[in-house]
């Protein structure tokens, strides 16, 4: 780090930041004292609302118009910055570089990307044969195959990935000694976040740039970085080095958040997971001691005093008075276990859903010259072939990256964009494709839960009469039957009765999606389609929300289709898994065999992507070039050939994969024997096989 | 961009047939009968129904207006019920001057109001934003023949720059009309300058809030910059559009500031038409009212795609 006497990279005293509302001034980060070194790797992590992006923000001195670093001193080689001259700024917003969450709004749309980045070379907006091939040499470093194309695009031009990588390049191309990264990678999929993760590591391991890396994510963190501060309601509770946080973590509240994570090959029907109760402060209602004791399993009446001192533990600090105790074992910050009380998998039960060869194209209009050359009609084939079956009181999984057509074909199923070929039948009765012509008991037996409750819930309309509406079209209860359901229905989902007078905004986003999942159950479904339904939440709530559905679906055997981006979070509810690239389903079977070898090459990568929990691990990293492919223009023979790291020949662009059977029910496209599969392949993680409620270990 | 051109102009041909067919229509429906408002109130049954004749208006009513139609398209606009002059010559002149004037008074309200609103929203809730919403929109509120005879009060009667009466004489040159035409322009401006200056602050507002402002700031360009190479060019958008469109107007909606300043436009010539009853010069002054109308609207479309790459024009 740095020499005796040198003052640190990046100093915290005791930093305060408020914003102002109206004319209040809430305070959403308080008192946070932190030291970054050149060179090193600091994540900084919390939920929403924790202020780990206003610090990120402060630091390099553009906070909103409404914020304001109240108290406190933030200093950048031992100046303090708040002292610094316009032209002084000017330099030390050259020797920083921020890469933001949201690539596209980051960028000016009205300027070509080379322009925006010859620009961090030269600021004064010059262009000339210097700063150009500066532009095209840092394109070419962040990975882009085609950096003159790249530097003449428009951002919008741009797949979401490819923007990540231009401001990336942007971030690199002024050699800065301090990078900050604000959760660069949130909105990419796992393969494109491996990538890119990937390149920060390399280009940060060649220059020993200092990097504050703020992420929701253990995962991605214990990937990247040497140290990890964990935030909590605008306080910083914990802060150590990274090995030393994931294997012995002191506050109560960072050994929430790992209980709250599902690992992948854990499932519900082996362990539950652990939410932490409760919701996040607002600034304007703190408790008056210890901001997480409302929420914490092991709090005691010193807790509620005052706010205890952020103490030094071990190579870090930690702010909680008991943390001693924990360290030696004599309370348990665990939140309380509800140990697991789903039934194993029985196997052979009925089906509620069974889809079949289901298609679904968006033909394009043909332009008039297409018309008079006789050229065939185009379209988007968003669905080419899937066929997946749904059993009762079981979860089918459909994984895969954006593009894949995983969320077309949920709409496909539930009439709301009709399927163009195939069949589908809830509890063996075939139903129209269109909604519209679905009689009210098949709308009945199948719903949906959307991905964002804020769309799916009307903001006029209080729960209660959200909550009334299909119990009185879809089951034609009268109205005061209806009422008194709504209220059991609520205490389902672990709401009171009062939240029936409600309305939307006055929801948390976890609380919101209880409602969504409240009404989907009312109709008393057979089938219910998840799309991406938990994906928003921050992970405490996530995981109450896991075991809320996993609860509901024990208790009324109702049918899961859910389809997720987030592996971890599939593995642990799923019982069967199906695999999705460019419209078809290339892998599906049971879930324990899918994630495990032998797996579709596809399946392997995918799995290969995912961040684990654990700083120590060792694997193999398989890596897939560019980006799925226009749903436009599938590629012939095995969809996936065009960037199949397994790729054997010409057999895989010629022709069409078969169907290879590895046990009863689990099946592999691909050209590629299993026998070779099994032979080249390494689990991507450990599976537990243990059952019951067992204390989670945190590696 | 070529086809797109096509399409659109094809559009507003059809437009313009249904616009004509309804201005006929209108036309037709107006109190009073022509023939009877040429003659008099003493001429004969005899002499009425001559002249109906001679004017095709015993004609079934589509013959009467596919004739109509077929006349404007060759470039015969008939010849007025009121002067006995051409139509064609009488309105292409005017609107020669009403293009001057609203040529001049874009060249004003533009670059002050952008100016102002830009300024508001850099300083946003300073004492300028509050000084600069406070003038333009107590302005706004006034009618127009309020504050052109404020002006005419100041700079022509008090001052004696300007001339009170722009009534301009046909065939006079732009530079020579100059004096004759500021004070219209003024009046005109300020109904335009309030409308047009909080748009632009407010999309400066949206602007200067996105992300890619922090990413310039954070490049350590200097902030004349960033607002003049990064932030202006977007923000300005919906004002171009707003600008084109008010263009339409400026041709043919300045009825009270032509009538103000006895200027000779085409919102003036309608008045006077319709008092007339003046049926081929009403019938042409609506027509080019609404072709102006439609080609600022087809100009808006495109400037707005010139200037934002998010858009290509198919």
């Amino acid at each position: 780090m740095s020499a005796p006497g040198e003052p640190p990279l990046v100093e915290f005293v005791d930093v305060s930041i408020a914003y102002r509302r109206g004319r209040r001034w809430s305070r959403a980060v308080r008192g946070v004292d932190l030291r970054l070194g050149a060179g090193v790797t600091y994540g900084l992590v919390g939920e929403s609302g924790s202020g780990k992006s206003t610090l990120a923000l402060a630091l390099l001195q553009v906070l909103p118009p409404n914020g304001r670093v109240v108290e406190g001193t933030i200093r950048y080689r031992g100046r303090a910055l708040a002292e610094l001259t316009p032209a002084e700024l000017r330099a030390f917003y050259r020797s920083v570089a921020l890469v933001p969450q949201d690539p596209l709004p980051s960028l000016n749309p009205a300027r070509r990307v080379g322009r925006q980045i010859e620009e961090v070379v030269d600021p004064t907006g010059s262009s000339g044969p210097a700063t150009r091939a500066r532009a095209l040499e840092m394109l070419h470093a962040v990975g882009m195959a085609d950096p003159e194309r790249v530097a003449g695009a428009y951002p919008h031009q741009l797949s979401g990935g490819m923007q990540q990588r231009v401001l990336i390049a942007m971030a690199l191309a002024g050699e800065p000694d301090l990078l900050v990264l604000d959760e660069p990678t949130t909105n990419l999929d796992v393969t494109t976040e491996a990538t890119i993760l990937d390149l920060v590591r390399e280009l940060v391991r060649n220059r020993a740039t200092a990097v504050l890396y703020v992420s929701h994510s253990l995962g991605v963190v214990a990937e990247l970085c040497d140290r990890v501060a964990v935030l909590y309601a605008g306080e910083l509770v914990e802060d150590a080095p990274t090995r030393e946080l994931f294997e012995r973590p002191r506050h109560p509240y960072t050994q929430g958040l790992f209980d709250s994570v599902p690992r992948l090959g854990t499932n519900r029907r082996l362990v539950a997971l652990r939410p932490i109760p409760g919701r996040i402060p607002s600034p304007s209602s703190l408790p008056p001691g210890c901001v997480f004791e409302p929420r914490c399993p092991i709090a005691i009446e010193d807790c509620r005093g005052e706010q205890p001192p952020l103490e030094p533990a071990g190579e870090g600090a930690v702010r909680c008075i008991r943390w001693r105790d924990i360290e030696a074992g004599r309370v348990d910050p665990h939140q309380s276990a509800t140990p697991s009380r789903v039934a194993p998998s029985t196997g052979e039960v009925d089906a509620v859903l069974d889809v079949t060869h289901l298609r679904k194209q968006f033909p394009l209009r043909r332009s008039l010259n297409e018309l008079l050359a006789g050229r065939p009609q185009r379209a988007v084939r968003a669905v080419e072939d899937i066929s997946v079956t749904v059993r009762r009181g079981h979860t089918l999984g459909l994984v895969g990256e954006s593009g894949s057509g995983k969320s077309t074909t949920a709409r496909a199923i539930v009439g709301l964009d009709p399927a163009s070929e195939g069949t589908i039948e809830v509890v063996g009765e075939p139903v129209a494709r269109a909604l519209e012509r679905r009689s009210q008991a098949a709308i009945r037996r199948l719903q949906m839960v959307f991905q964002s409750s804020d769309e799916a819930l009307n903001p006029y309309r209080t729960v209660g009469a959200t909550l009334r509406r299909p119990f009185r079209r879809l089951a034609g209860l009268s109205r005061a039957e209806a009422t008194r359901r709504v209220t059991e229905l609520l205490q389902d989902v672990q709401l009171t009765a009062d939240f029936a007078s409600r309305r939307p905004s006055e929801l948390s986003g976890g609380e919101k999606q209880r409602v969504a999942i409240a009404r989907s159950f009312a109709a008393e479904p057979e089938v219910l389609v998840f799309d991406e339904s938990v994906s928003g939440l921050d992970v405490s709530v996530q995981a109450a929300i896991l075991n809320l559905l996993s609860s509901l679906q024990e208790e009324r055997g109702t049918g899961y289709l859910f389809i997720s981006h987030d592996l971890a979070v599939v593995s642990f509810l799923a019982d069967y898994v199906a695999v999705v690239y460019l419209g078809r389903v290339v892998e599906s079977g049971p879930a324990e065999r899918v994630l495990q070898p032998p797996y579709h090459p596809y399946t392997e990568a995918l799995l290969s992507a995912i961040p684990l929990l654990d700083p120590a691990a060792k694997r193999s990293h398989v890596r897939l070039e560019g980006e799925v492919p226009s749903a436009m223009e599938v590629p012939s023979g095995c969809p996936f050939h065009t960037r199949c790291p397994r790729y054997l020949g010409d057999i895989c662009r010629d022709q069409p994969p078969p169907w290879r059977e590895t046990t009863d029910d689990h099946d592999i496209y691909c050209h590629i024997p299993l026998d070779e599969l099994r032979a080249e392949q390494a689990p991507a993680f450990r599976f537990e096989r243990s059952r019951g409620p067992e204390r989670g270990e945190h590696g | 961009m070529g086809r797109f051109l096509l399409r659109r102009l094809g559009f507003l041909l059809l437009t313009m047939v249904f616009t004509s067919l309804l201005i006929f229509l209108i036309t037709q429906a107006l109190p009073g009968d022509v023939a009877r408002i040429l003659l008099g109130r003493e001429a004969s049954r005899q002499a009425l129904d001559q002249l109906r004749s001679q004017l095709g208006l015993d004609r079934p009513l589509p013959v009467q207006y596919l004739s109509w139609l077929w006349d404007l398209v060759r470039g015969d606009w008939g010849t007025s019920f009121s002067t006995g002059q051409s139509v064609r010559a009488l309105v292409l002149a005017r609107l020669w001057n009403s293009l001057e004037l609203a040529g001049l008074t874009l060249a004003i309200a533009i670059p002050t109001a952008v100016t102002l609103g830009v300024v508001a929203a850099l300083y946003e809730e300073s004492w300028i934003d509050t000084a600069i919403s406070l003038a333009s929109l107590s302005v706004v509120g006034l009618p127009e023949f309020i504050t052109g005879l404020v002006l005419i009060q100041v700079f022509s009667f008090r001052l004696g720059w300007l001339p009170a009466n722009s009534s301009i004489a046909p065939g006079t040159g732009f530079f020579a009309a100059l004096p004759s035409l500021v004070l219209p322009a003024l009046t005109a401006t300020l109904v335009l300058l309030a409308y047009v200056a909080r748009l632009t602050r407010a999309s400066m507002l949206v602007e200067l809030n996105r992300p890619y402002v922090r990413t310039a700031v954070l490049k350590g360009v200097r902030w004349r910059r960033v607002v003049v190479a990064h932030v202006l060019r977007n923000a300005l958008l919906p004002t171009i559009t707003v600008v084109a469109i008010s263009f339409g107007w400026l041709i043919s909606g300045l009825i009270v500031v032509e009538n103000v300043f006895n200027y000779p436009g085409l919102g003036r010539l309608l008045t006077f038409a319709i008092a007339r009853r003046d049926i081929p010069l009403i019938q042409a002054v609506a027509l080019v009212a609404v072709l102006g109308f439609a080609l600022a609207n087809l100009l808006a479309d495109i400037l707005y795609a010139a200037f934002n790459p998010r858009i290509t024009l198919r």
